[in-house]
């Protein structure tokens, strides 16, 4: 009993330590989330919290679905698998209420050019000209069809 | 692209479901996608890529992104004939506006896009010290935006330098795959608005993917092998000198 | 791009990690040293350094207490930081920073030097007047047994701690050159020597500390430096930083000899984008200078007012050394980008969270601590009330 007397500071010591744990025990049942550790160490909600954000662009499909007459020709033409918002740009708005937004036609002027300038870096068997060369300044729709652009192919305007 | 019966059994209720989801406009995650029955992979295809930057910027409009700061990217290469281990590269603004154009020169010139590579073993999720990223059951490599510190160890420790720390929300970001729309049948903004197809979604774990069947007939590569990390971004015709 | 020579990839052209990052293993460094300096003492029976056991043991606190800090000011959302505690992720060397360093807090640090001020703080508790009375009480637990016995027990469990404390002290700074060392995708930071050398270097920023406060210290009090304890201080000083340049020499020689992939890069930034902060400041004055200051005095007999200006000079470019080379393994580690293809530079802002105002606010501010400490805890012999008696 003389040990305990002499060492009683210790045991508060320890005890702080023990107290302290207790209390972070019971933080922690509340404080970490409900979904951790459900699929591993992480919190399982955020995998559907991923999930649910808003989607921008609709896929080709979906525009498919309603503009048949664009799929006829675009499939029979060099552009087939070009999908229609790679130049449409993000059209999910459209396909969720076709009236709510419509999209605004691309200009031929600056979005040919961004595939089709030619470049000693795009690969060599890729239809490239050079803009100026081509068509002195003239837009590409002026000739050129986008849904199925090659002239010899009916695409001509 | 031919696709045969089977693959059509599979994919017509799968767009139906996509398309039905996209009419709705909620999104939620399409009722019959269970997680354990897919492991997502990507294919680039580098004879195929043109540098248009149509991805980079379909990606920043898909996920609302910061300037500056990218989820993907595309870099060209312009390798020497002399000297294969010193290439000059350059991403100019991460080609979000294409490329300036290159004058005919001796050597070879190629694009490279780049992004999260969805490791399997990924040294980023190992570094975390909290769990605040984490491979999915379906192998995509995600952040928990509500949950991280911001410490950027996981920046450090990707060899692939796709990682960033959002100026705004001050946590880690990175390309999800496009966890949001391959859960509801859709492709990846990247590789919907890709024109010639260069980048294409797989799941490795659907027999009747097409680009499985790519994978099994074609010797593909993935960056750094020597890390070891399990890298499911599969390149095509991806050159020696490329880092 | 400003600042970028050859080419990034495009996320990395900033650097993520800030000087506050370079200031943190700094701080854990100098509390692992100045702690294994008061161990030479409890553990070691070397006697001679006794005079500077009770200031390295407060030095150690101080710096310990601000260590968070810079972590803190640094992350994205500190709020979150007790996720650490919550839900630490055991296959990341960052996760026990939350635990190591409150064991190392409490377990070993606050723990010794209770137990070794416990007789001071009873009798201050009985004796001392106004409010600090009452800290004083607090700190006594409710317990005033200081009986011969009691002390006794204080002592042999003191001891215990001090040895559990050392292995505890390598954990504090070993797992933070573990934190690097375990990166594969940084060759500059990967490599098995890492937790190694940074102990060492801790070491000797540590031991440099002490001796340099106990000097200024003494003198500010004008009291007479006890020339055979700082003789002895310098000695194992000199020992240890030989161990930590051969370390770090030897890292160096086999990154030469062997010049993986990334050499050609690395070597290209050592000797432009870090030519001054590694070799000039790192190397030249802060290792190479003091080693052949110190190894003069270890073999020449000088006087002793010589080999006072001689400790002093040694030891503040030893300080400004291992500063040096944290600097070069954070900062350095970003610089250059993991293509090997390319370098950008740092940016250090002013008057930032993360800036050059910031870091020096948080050195100083252990040293604030260390004068609230000694006037709490006094570590002179002359002041503390052991010459009234006790119980």
């Amino acid at each position: 009993m003389n040990v305990f007397k002499d060492a009683g500071h210790l045991f508060r010591f320890a005890g702080l330590f023990v107290l302290a744990f207790l209390v972070f025990l019971i933080v922690r049942g509340f404080v970490v989330p409900r979904s951790f550790g459900q699929y591993g160490h992480y919190r399982g909600n955020a995998i559907s919290d991923i999930a649910a954000k808003p989607v921008k662009f609709a896929g080709h499909e979906a525009c498919e679905s309603c503009h048949t007459d664009v799929l006829d020709v675009k499939k029979a033409g060099k552009h087939a698998h070009v999908n229609c918002e790679a130049c449409h740009g993000p059209l999910a708005k459209h396909a969720d209420d076709p009236t709510a937004m419509t999209p605004v036609k691309p200009d031929t002027a600056v979005l040919c050019a961004r595939c089709h300038t030619a470049t000693a870096a795009k690969p060599k068997g890729f239809p490239q000209v050079d803009p100026e060369e081509h068509s002195s300044g003239v837009p590409c729709g002026t000739c050129h069809q986008p849904h199925s652009p090659a002239i010899d192919a009916g695409g001509a305007k | 692209m031919k696709i045969s019966r089977r693959q059509m059994l599979v994919l017509l209720p799968a767009a139906a479901v996509a398309w039905r989801s996209v009419l709705a406009g909620t999104p939620e995650q399409a009722p019959n996608y269970n997680k354990s029955e897919h492991w997502w992979g990507l294919l680039i295809d580098i004879p195929k890529c043109i540098g248009c930057g149509n991805c980079v910027r379909a990606c920043q409009a898909e996920n609302d992104l910061p300037d500056g700061f990218f989820r993907t990217w595309v870099e060209r290469y312009h390798v020497s004939d002399e000297d294969m281990t010193n290439p000059q590269v350059i991403s100019p603004d991460g080609g979000k506006e294409g490329f300036p154009v290159a004058k005919e020169d001796a050597g070879k010139y190629f694009f490279v896009p780049k992004m999260c590579n969805h490791c399997s073993d990924s040294p980023c999720t190992q570094v975390c010290p909290v769990g605040a990223t984490f491979v999915t059951p379906d192998g995509v490599v995600l952040v928990d935006q509500s949950y991280c510190l911001g410490c950027a160890y996981c920046v450090q420790a990707c060899p692939y330098g796709c990682r960033y720390i959002h100026p705004e929300k001050k946590v880690a970001d990175k390309c999800t795959l496009c966890y949001h729309r391959i859960t509801k049948g859709l492709t990846t903004a990247c590789c919907e608005s890709c024109p010639t197809g260069a980048r294409q979604l797989v799941d490795l774990k659907n027999p009747n993917d097409p680009i499985h069947e790519f994978l099994k007939t074609h010797s593909v590569q993935v960056l750094k092998p020597q890390m070891a990390t399990g890298a499911k971004a599969y390149y095509n015709g991806l050159d020696g000198s490329v880092r | 791009m400003n600042g970028v020579e050859g080419f990034m990839y495009p996320n990395e052209i900033g650097l993520q990690w800030s000087v506050l990052i370079v200031l943190y293993p700094f701080i854990t460094g100098l509390v692992a040293g100045a702690f294994i300096l008061a161990s030479l003492v409890r553990v070691f029976r070397v006697e001679a350094v006794r005079p500077t056991y009770r200031l390295a043991l407060l030095t150690a606190l101080s710096f310990l207490l601000v260590a968070p800090l810079p972590l803190q000011f640094h992350l994205g959302h500190p709020e979150r930081s007790p996720e650490m505690y919550f839900t630490p992720h055991s296959t990341s060397a960052m996760a026990m920073f939350g635990y190591v360093y409150l064991w190392y807090l409490m377990a070993v640090l606050v723990l010794e030097i209770w137990l070794d001020y416990r007789r001071e703080i009873v009798l201050e508790s009985k004796t001392a007047t106004g409010s600090v009375r009452w800290l004083y009480k607090m700190m006594t637990l409710g317990s005033d047994n200081i009986s011969e016995r009691s002390l006794h027990i204080d002592e042999r469990v003191g001891w215990i701690v001090t040895l559990i404390g050392i292995p505890s002290a390598f954990l504090l700074h070993g797992y933070v050159g573990f934190i690097f060392g375990s990166i594969k995708a940084n060759p500059w930071w990967s490599s098995p020597l890492m937790p190694v050398v940074f102990i060492f270097s801790a070491m000797v920023s540590g031991i440099a500390a002490v001796m340099l406060l106990y000097m200024a210290v003494t003198r500010l009090r004008k009291q007479k430096i006890d020339i055979r304890c700082v003789d002895t201080i310098a000695m194992y000083l000199f020992y240890i930083f030989i161990v930590d340049f051969s370390l770090e020499m030897l890292d160096l020689i086999h990154r030469i000899y062997e010049a993986d992939e990334s050499f050609r890069s690395l070597n290209f930034m050592v000797h432009t984008r870090l030519y001054i902060p590694h070799i000039v400041i790192q190397i030249a004055l802060g290792t190479v200078t003091p080693l052949i200051l110190l190894g003069i005095t270890q073999v020449v007999k000088l006087p002793e007012l010589v080999r006072k200006r001689m400790y002093v000079v040694a030891g503040s470019l030893a300080l400004v050394g291992i500063f040096a080379m944290r600097w070069n393994v954070v900062i350095g580690g970003q610089l250059f980008s993991k293509s090997f293809l390319g370098y950008t530079t740092y940016k250090m802002q002013l008057a930032t969270r993360e800036g050059s105002l910031m870091a020096i606010a948080l050195s100083l501010l252990p040293f604030v601590f260390l004068w609230v400490l000694t006037k709490l805890l006094p570590p002179w012999p002359e002041e503390n009330v052991s010459q009234i008696a006790g119980d």
